[in-house]
């Protein structure tokens, strides 16, 4: 059945947005984002963008530098209000929620400058993440009620347990800002897992990574899917990555989307070329 | 070993709880035997009272990352809610240290809702503005006190708000029997001292239970998550308005106490006493013993409230030596030669100076 909204009064069809992997057509997709636009002053950093997302669809978002991908990510967080548009996260309106509520609802996200809370442990960096899942009152905290101790013995667990899947489990109790830089953004990865989204947001995750190491992350980004059965996206700038774990691809260039697609179709678009390239002089 | 000790940093807490105690019984030993100058015995419940306001400004300022400059304001609260509860119900509750106790909890209690009602204007703001903030909200705190005129006679309270300074104890109406409590700027005079020393230790206990236990906890990682990267903090869930009001709730409700114990030490007590300088005397406790560092708040609050009284032999010269020594302790603890002489002789202190900061 198409989908219907309102616009002027009318109920007209959404246009068709989606470049949803066959399996997940039957589920009903994690995101859609439908017009959505903000403006900075006068200039529209994002416009009209619209996507949807399958519910174990890994999705690329790329485009050249100042293109708005970061944006679109911080929009789709709520670090930034929309100006226009609508947010659905597993068919609800993420409309006037905050940062973190829209965690609460199903978004996890990592940073393209690292944020990790640097004078923590990596263990206390992923409990940190685990906050609502395994939660406890104030008090019982204070007065170390049985709470307490059960949910910080099963914090404990599930912290190592998340950590394993970067074999990062040796590193607990080492500082998060001392940790080199792609365990860095590994911890952050997994900081963002711990909040049981549905939904994983992964800004530049193979920046400062070497080839080796960006192809153990590849695994691991599909790995993390099947695992945890969730849908990825990410902003990357390294195409191999994007073009070879990528099921669907959305291409951003001044704020605009000007490609969707699979990779093959991406990597022959005239208009995405052109973007990155530039034009070819007519002879 | 017990399994709860495994924890190294439970293990940290738990030897500071023992320093705290061994500290309390070393010193009731020695005023036993008349070993305590009789000035320094009269800064007992004080210097206890002071630790407990540097305790929990620590956890605001170390812990949390929230420049406070109005601590004493909170304190100014809990001092009057308290000398008001124990003086009122002098009858009612025969027993001083029960008395106490009521006296205490009222001065949290009371500076508790002053610091939710002062945090929610306040905790919009962070760095330079929020210290401006709680220093202006400081001030007020201490103004309204000093307007304040409150008497107890048989038919119950009576209390007085002093807008044009012309009102006075006799417009309070008493009955014959009954008492002013509070008179304006004089402040509170004639009060019970029903503080005692070994109240001020458990109060420093207690205090320290809550501000480890809670640092150590869900919501603990929560403050000092925000307090490290905010926007981070945001994005795994975590409400920072609402871990930063816990943070400066409890810290409020902790200076109300050592308030309370403050206030009931002292028969005569002026509202101007818990000024601007009262609060940077505290924050000067905090920074020198280390942000964030619970046993560095104790040992400074003791050391800077029992030198001005040592140096007493100094006279005229007495707050310029103050002075002097406290520039020279700031410039030995910050300095990283001596500071690595420090690590060489003692290996171990380096590693808990690095994770200091969630260390606490």
């Amino acid at each position: 059945m198409p989908k219907f909204e309102f616009e002027r009064g009318k109920m007209v069809p959404v246009p068709s947005h989606s470049i949803v992997p066959e399996r997940d057509v039957d589920s009903a997709p994690v995101l859609e984002a439908l017009h959505l636009g903000i403006d900075f002053g006068g200039l529209k950093a994002v416009d009209d963008f619209n996507l949807t997302i399958g519910k174990t669809e890994i999705a690329g978002l790329i485009g050249p530098n100042g293109a708005g991908k970061t944006t679109v990510f911080n929009l789709l967080t709520k670090v930034y209000a929309p100006t226009r548009g609508t947010i659905l996260l597993n068919g609800n309106d993420t409309s006037g929620k905050t940062v973190s509520q829209v965690n609460r609802m199903g978004i996890a996200r990592t940073f393209q400058n690292i944020r990790l809370f640097n004078t923590m442990t990596v263990e206390e960096n992923v409990k940190v993440g685990l906050h609502n899942t395994k939660a406890y009152s104030t008090l019982s905290g204070i007065l170390r009620a049985p709470s307490y101790w059960r949910r910080e013995a099963e914090a404990h667990d599930r912290a190592l347990e998340l950590l394993s899947i970067f074999d990062m489990q040796d590193l607990a109790n080492h500082q998060a800002g001392s940790l080199p830089y792609g365990a860095q953004r590994r911890l952050e990865i997994v900081r963002a897992l711990a909040t049981n989204p549905s939904l994983l947001l992964l800004d530049e995750p193979a920046a400062g990574m070497n080839p080796s190491e960006t192809a153990e992350l590849m695994e691991n980004i599909v790995k993390i899917r099947d695992t945890f059965n969730i849908a990825i996206m990410l902003i990357e700038h390294d195409m191999n990555l994007v073009m070879n774990i990528c099921e669907g691809i959305c291409v951003l260039n001044f704020g605009k989307v000007i490609a969707k697609g699979t990779a093959e179709e991406i990597q022959n678009n005239e208009t995405v070329i052109e973007a990155y390239l530039g034009k070819q002089k007519e002879a | 070993m017990p399994n709860f000790l495994k924890n190294k940093k439970t293990r940290r807490d738990f030897v500071t709880y023992g320093l705290v105690v061994l500290a309390f019984v070393a010193v009731s030993l020695m005023q036993a035997n008349h070993m305590i100058p009789r000035m320094i015995v009269g800064q007992l419940v004080p210097i206890c009272a002071y630790i407990v306001m540097a305790i929990s400004l620590n956890l605001v300022v170390g812990v949390a990352g929230d420049l406070s400059l109005g601590h004493a304001g909170f304190m100014s609260v809990g001092a009057y809610t308290g000398i008001v509860a124990a003086t009122s119900l002098a009858e009612a509750v025969p027993n001083d240290a029960v008395r106490l106790v009521i006296a205490l909890l009222a001065g949290a209690a009371s500076a508790a809702l002053a610091g939710f009602l002062v945090g929610i204007p306040v905790l919009r703001l962070s760095g330079d503005y929020l210290a401006i903030v709680t220093l202006a909200f400081g001030e007020i705190i201490k103004e309204i006190v000093t307007c304040l005129i409150v008497g107890v006679d048989e038919r119950g309270l009576h209390v007085l708000f002093n807008l044009t300074g012309k009102l006075t104890v006799d417009d309070l109406g008493l009955a014959e029997g009954g008492a002013a409590i509070i008179k304006g700027a004089q402040g509170a005079s004639g009060t019970e001292t029903i503080s005692t020393f070994f109240a001020g230790f458990l109060l420093v206990m207690v205090a320290l239970v809550i501000v480890l236990n809670l640092v150590r906890s869900r919501a603990g990682r929560a403050i000092l998550a925000v307090r490290d990267n905010r926007i981070a903090a945001e994005s795994v869930g975590i409400s920072t308005t609402k871990y930063r009001m816990i943070a400066f709730v409890v810290s409020a409700a902790l200076a109300g106490a050592a308030g309370a114990l403050f206030g009931n030490g002292f028969s005569q007590l002026s509202a101007t006493k818990f000024d601007f300088n009262t609060s940077i005397l505290i924050l000067v406790f905090v920074v020198l013993g280390g942000l964030g560092n619970m046993r560095g708040s104790i040992v400074a609050a003791t050391v800077l409230t029992i030198l001005p009284e040592a140096l007493r032999q100094f006279s005229d010269y007495r707050m310029l030596v103050y002075a002097i020594v406290l520039i020279l302790v700031m410039i030995c603890s910050n300095n990283p030669t001596i500071k690595g002489f420090v690590a060489r002789v003692l290996p171990r202190r380096r590693s808990n100076e690095e994770e200091v900061s969630a260390d606490a």
